[in-house]
């Protein structure tokens, strides 16, 4: 029996921005960057802010492109690779693979926070009556007080707004998490849920890649550190 | 790697070009459109990209290119080679046209049922109760109350004509929808209520859209794909959150860089 490739796996990955508004300067971010994440692990990208932490989380969820390298991300019996994945076959992944959750919500006008959290549900797979009684769970168990569930998110605060993210982040079953410091604004209490959402996507078999700013809550889901700092070698000073 | 088959595109665009005397207005633009897929065509006044949703529409004939599309009976035609009966059918069935001016989209001196009705007539219904219910419906599906059925579009607001416009070409079910700078000169509100009508709407009847817009924002919220067009070209296509947050053309950067946050 042949052991299953990782879920995602960054092999030799480059990354620069080339700033046409400012002479064509070009700005190195990431270079030779190669990790793997396989089900059941967290693996925390550590380094500076600026490293180019929140670059690498993005290029995986196929938002920025890719300079150089590939990006494979699993998906059932086949690995499709970010860097060259056409448009709708990355669409396809997200809907099925891959989960992301910012930092920021992105509001959509007129729709209730468990509207929201519902739909993230059904697009990503679950029956409807599914989705409406995990978007319940999820923003009870985040605290979120069932008089906002009706409510657009836009007049929320960050907390709040950052709850209704990681519901919406976590409600489908999708074996790849990308998290962007889905803790940043909460109080402890709700740290602490968070850590307990993560062990139980691990416990499910997901792979999680994360940037967590916040110590205490790294050390609690952190099943791998990685210093991105060690993804610049290559580039000139 | 195994590459999933994939159905034949719904419409496929290829080497597209429109000369008004010496302007190129549209310079070899090709691109495919799958079943449900948004596509957004963004650039500023004079890019070409309304002259592109002409020419698909075949309301300006090209110089150069082609425009086909996959029939309802599964056989991919060239739309230049329908015969005028033919195209005329297939607008008013399997293709709407949500145009910037409503004045343009709607029968302005006929009641606000009637321009839904007369699209279903269209498709050959003739029994009124039904086409009445229908027409009905599909007001309220847009929220447009039910005692305004009988008066004209010449009575309604810019957003409730924008909604009576969606109503009328979406009652046939079609499957691709064109539509032309569809929320702009609306007031904020009601620009929100419209796009997020039109975003629940495509995603619950499967449509595939092309939106030509000036509004990255209304680009952001509807599209899956974007096309950048300048002075009648594609400058940078792709993914649309990948297209606005890393862009790499320099005209898109500067698009991008220009919209003031609020």
């Amino acid at each position: 029996m042949t052991s299953l490739p990782p879920l995602l796996a960054f092999d030799d990955v480059a990354k620069s921005f080339t700033l046409h508004l400012r002479g064509g300067a070009v700005l190195p971010v990431i270079a030779g960057a190669t990790l793997a994440v396989h089900p059941g692990e967290c693996v925390v990208l550590g380094g500076a802010s600026g490293a180019g932490k929140s670059s690498l989380l993005k290029m995986a969820y196929g938002n920025y492109r890719c300079a150089a390298g590939a990006i494979r991300v699993r998906d059932g019996a086949r690995v499709v690779d970010l860097a060259t994945a056409a448009p709708r076959e990355i669409l396809g992944l997200r809907r099925t693979t891959l989960a992301y959750v910012s930092q920021f919500l992105r509001v959509i006008p007129r729709v209730g926070a468990r509207a929201v959290v519902e739909a993230a549900g059904i697009e990503g797979g679950l029956a409807p009556e599914a989705a409406r009684s995990r978007a319940a769970d999820l923003l009870t168990r985040l605290n979120l007080p069932e008089r906002l569930w009706g409510l657009p998110p836009a007049t929320f605060s960050g907390g709040e707004q950052q709850r209704v993210n990681i519901a919406r982040g976590l409600i489908a079953d999708r074996p790849i998490l990308l998290l962007d410091e889905p803790t940043a604004s909460l109080d402890a209490e709700n740290r602490a849920v968070v850590v307990a959402l993560i062990a139980e996507k691990r416990a499910a078999g997901a792979g999680i890649l994360g940037i967590f700013h916040d110590a205490d809550v790294r050390e609690a889901v952190a099943t791998r550190i990685v210093d991105v700092a060690a993804f610049r070698g290559a580039m000139a000073a | 790697m195994i590459e999933p088959l994939l159905p034949e595109p719904l419409l496929t665009v290829d080497g597209l070009t429109k000369r008004y005397g010496r302007r190129l207005a549209c310079d070899g633009i090709g691109f495919t459109l799958d079943a449900g897929e948004v596509l957004a065509v963004v650039g500023e006044s004079g890019s070409g990209k309304s002259t592109l949703l002409s020419l698909i529409a075949g309301e300006v004939t090209a110089d150069a290119g082609t425009v086909s599309y996959r029939m309802r009976d599964g056989a991919t035609r060239d739309l230049a080679a329908l015969s005028v009966v033919d195209r005329r059918a297939l607008m008013r069935t399997d293709w709407g046209f949500v145009r910037q001016d409503a004045t343009q989209g709607l029968r302005m001196a006929v009641s606000a049922g009637g321009n839904v009705g007369e699209r279903l007539m269209g498709v050959g219904d003739r029994h009124y109760g039904r086409i009445r219910a229908t027409a009905l419906d599909w007001l309220a599906r847009v929220e447009i109350a039910p005692d305004r059925v009988d008066d004209p579009p010449t009575r309604f607001s810019g957003g409730m004509r924008q909604r009576l416009q969606i109503a009328r070409n979406l009652v046939t079910a079609p499957r691709l929808v064109l539509m032309d700078e569809p929320t702009s000169g609306l007031d904020v509100s009601v620009q929100a209520r419209l796009l997020d009508m039109i975003r629940g709407l495509v995603a619950e009847l499967g449509l595939a859209v092309i939106i030509v817009t000036h509004d990255l924002a209304v680009a952001r919220l509807l599209s899956h794909r974007v096309l950048v067009m300048r002075g009648g070209r594609v400058i940078e296509t792709g993914l649309t959150d990948q297209v606005l947050d890393d862009p790499q053309a320099a005209y898109t950067q500067l698009l991008v860089s220009s919209v003031l946050a609020a």
